[in-house]
């Protein structure tokens, strides 16, 4: 039987999240946490694929306590057990870090039961970098399949996946041995509303969680902030553009002026090259 | 770690059909102003298989020194054979910066090389510069969903990486006969060594818009206020023969497909003329099209973060600007053709 992990993470909604003006800082408390949309579409996958091999889908995440609402929100998809890593010692990660202390985790639960197969969103909507995945996978030694678009085949006996994979002008159809880690696009599924049961589930679904002491062979330089080659030196609004001229006038107006200043400028229809 | 033994700039050279990716031929631009700042040479990495032709086009783009994996093993773009041969590459003649295109492969690649190296990896960047004195790779970029812009450095590791957003740096122009060293480079690795097969590539036949190509854009926010008002985004950039845009939100909503999203986490476009209609002008979005020959936006909020963006802009209604639009460009347009025909 198939044990998936899905890597997910609770994210501060960014397209609420509100700036404030005096201080150019966000208001994170503005925001609401959900979990982050391109994770949701990795769970629904892991569920799908335990529907159709058999299985078991495990999340796991790295957060603060307040994320096990992340967790509880997998769980109502159809995840089966949560696991979350929970310590000081892990804030402030940077992409390599993160993977480092998710694969120490990964770790730990393969100990309880082998993993065959790890799945994350494509990237966060907080970070928006897509590191984290293939990173895991490095550090597993396991093959990372990235832009994953839909998951063709799984076959535990023969050992191998057969996915399709996003690329800029078409796909690639991959197969890979397994185990291997995929980063999923949110065009390969569609995730329906939560069945009942599942939210009954999950209201009550405790996960288990892990401080850095639980996890074994830790090296605790590479963690959080220490252990994070990258680090923000400056955060800052993007210059405001110099405005342009507003058209005057009515509708009619603003119309017949547009119109005008697009004909006049006509080489910019006509002529090839470079836009300035 | 001694960072004297670090030098250089360079840049992962994707192939592209029988040539190279834009968006390396525009890193080579970054990467030689970089280069140029530091006083160090700007080199390249190619690895494919019958690739001993893209050298040349390398240096042409302001390439010095082009490093070459040409092996059957590479035909096609695997993380783990191409990963081997840039640790090798990288660990050989340590360069202090390598950029890639943020590309699905320029993405896959980087990250996997730096979990390994290991090193520091910014994404996405759309804002490149180096410190003179001490090389420190200034990157930066848009972050969480576009709200603010952040400077990523990496203090303590070389290389210092980063993927770079096609379409927002500048090639050079060729320069024919220019040339450079090529250092042609061998990896023992065995097919049995990659756990991953290429079964199958699938291009794209449909004649999908390529927004990226458009001369023309009109795009559309959701200000249009549902999948039917967008519509109207549509009929003017048929009118007008343009190509159709979309802020995130409105893919999100599903009025739209992907392909169509300008931005950040869309795609990066540059075309003559931007129209951007309903669309409020998150710097998610703007980083999309801010390089845009002529940008016109119409929006009935005159607070609206576009109109500080845009060239021309219009405070109104989309739903009375709109149809009035496609009215005058069609007449117009009609005109014209009329006077080209009676000229030929």
């Amino acid at each position: 039987m198939l044990h998936i992990v899905a890597c997910i993470k609770q994210v501060p909604d960014t397209k609420i999240i509100k700036m404030n003006p005096k201080t150019n800082t966000m208001d994170r408390a503005s925001a609401p946490a959900i979990l982050n949309p391109y994770d949701a579409h990795a769970v629904e996958e892991a569920v799908r694929i335990k529907k159709r091999y058999g299985g078991t889908v495990s999340v796991l995440t790295m957060g603060p306590p307040p994320a096990v609402k992340a967790i509880k929100k997998c769980i109502e998809i159809g995840a089966d057990e949560g696991y979350m890593i929970s310590d000081r010692k892990f804030a402030g990660a940077d992409t390599l870090a993160t993977s480092y202390a998710l694969t120490k985790a990964i770790d730990k639960i393969s100990k309880i039961k082998p993993v065959d197969l790890v799945l994350c969103g494509k990237m966060t909507i907080d970070g928006d970098t897509g590191q984290v995945g293939p990173g895991i996978a490095r550090r597993l030694d396991i093959p990372p399949l990235t832009s994953v678009k839909k998951v063709e085949e799984v076959n535990q006996v023969g050992g191998y996946v057969i996915i399709h994979r996003k690329i800029e002008d078409g796909h690639e159809v991959i197969q890979s041995s397994l185990p291997c880690l995929m980063s999923v696009e949110k065009e390969i599924n569609e995730v329906p509303y939560s069945p009942f049961p599942n939210m009954l589930k999950a209201a009550r679904y405790e996960p288990t969680i892990w401080s850095v002491e639980d996890l074994e062979d830790v090296d605790v330089k590479q963690l959080g902030l220490k252990g994070s080659p990258t680090i923000v030196a400056k955060v800052w609004a993007p210059p405001k553009p110099e405005g342009g001229i507003m058209l005057e006038g009515n509708a009619n107006e603003q119309v017949k002026e547009l119109l005008s200043i697009v004909l006049e400028k006509r080489e910019l229809f006509q002529s090839k090259g470079g836009a300035s | 770690m001694n960072f004297e033994e670090y030098s250089g700039v360079w840049v992962f050279i994707e192939e592209q059909g029988e040539g190279i990716a834009p968006v390396s031929l525009e890193l080579l631009g970054a990467g030689r102003r970089l280069a140029d700042k530091r006083g160090v040479q700007l080199g390249g990495v190619i690895i494919g298989n019958n690739v001993e032709h893209l050298p040349q086009i390398a240096f042409a783009y302001g390439a010095d020194v082009i490093y070459l994996y040409d092996q059957e093993i590479f035909k096609h773009y695997r993380t783990e054979s191409y990963m081997k041969a840039l640790l090798h590459c990288s660990e050989k003649h340590k360069p202090e910066i390598i950029l890639f295109g943020a590309t699905s492969t320029g993405k896959d690649l980087a990250s996997a090389v730096a979990t390994d190296l290991p090193t520091g990896l910014t994404a996405d960047t759309t804002e490149l510069d180096v410190e003179e004195d001490t090389g420190l790779l200034l990157a930066s970029r848009p972050a969480f969903g576009g709200n603010i812009m952040a400077t990523i450095l990496c203090k303590k590791y070389r290389p210092q990486m980063a993927t770079v957003r096609p379409k927002v740096m500048k090639a050079l122009d060729p320069e024919d006969g220019r040339t450079g060293k090529l250092v042609k480079e061998n990896i023992d690795v065995n097919e049995e060594d990659i756990r991953t097969k290429v079964l199958e590539i699938v291009r794209t036949t449909t004649k999908k818009v390529r927004i990226d190509e458009a001369d023309i854009i009109v795009a559309g926010g959701k200000g249009l206020g549902s999948a039917q008002g967008f519509q109207l985004i549509h009929q003017l950039a048929a009118t007008i023969g343009g190509a159709v845009g979309a802020s995130r939100d409105v893919v999100e909503a599903g009025w739209i497909d992907h392909h169509h999203q300008v931005g950040q986490t869309g795609v990066t476009v540059t075309p003559k003329i931007y129209i951007a209609v309903g669309i409020s002008g998150a710097i998610q979005h703007l980083v999309g099209m801010k390089n845009s020959g002529m940008i016109i936006a119409i929006n009935k909020d005159p607070d609206a973060a576009i109109f500080e963006a845009c060239h021309y802009g219009i405070v109104g209604d989309a739903f009375e600007i709109l149809p009035l639009l496609i009215e005058e460009f069609s007449k117009a347009l009609a005109r014209e053709e009329v006077d080209h025909v009676r000229k030929v």
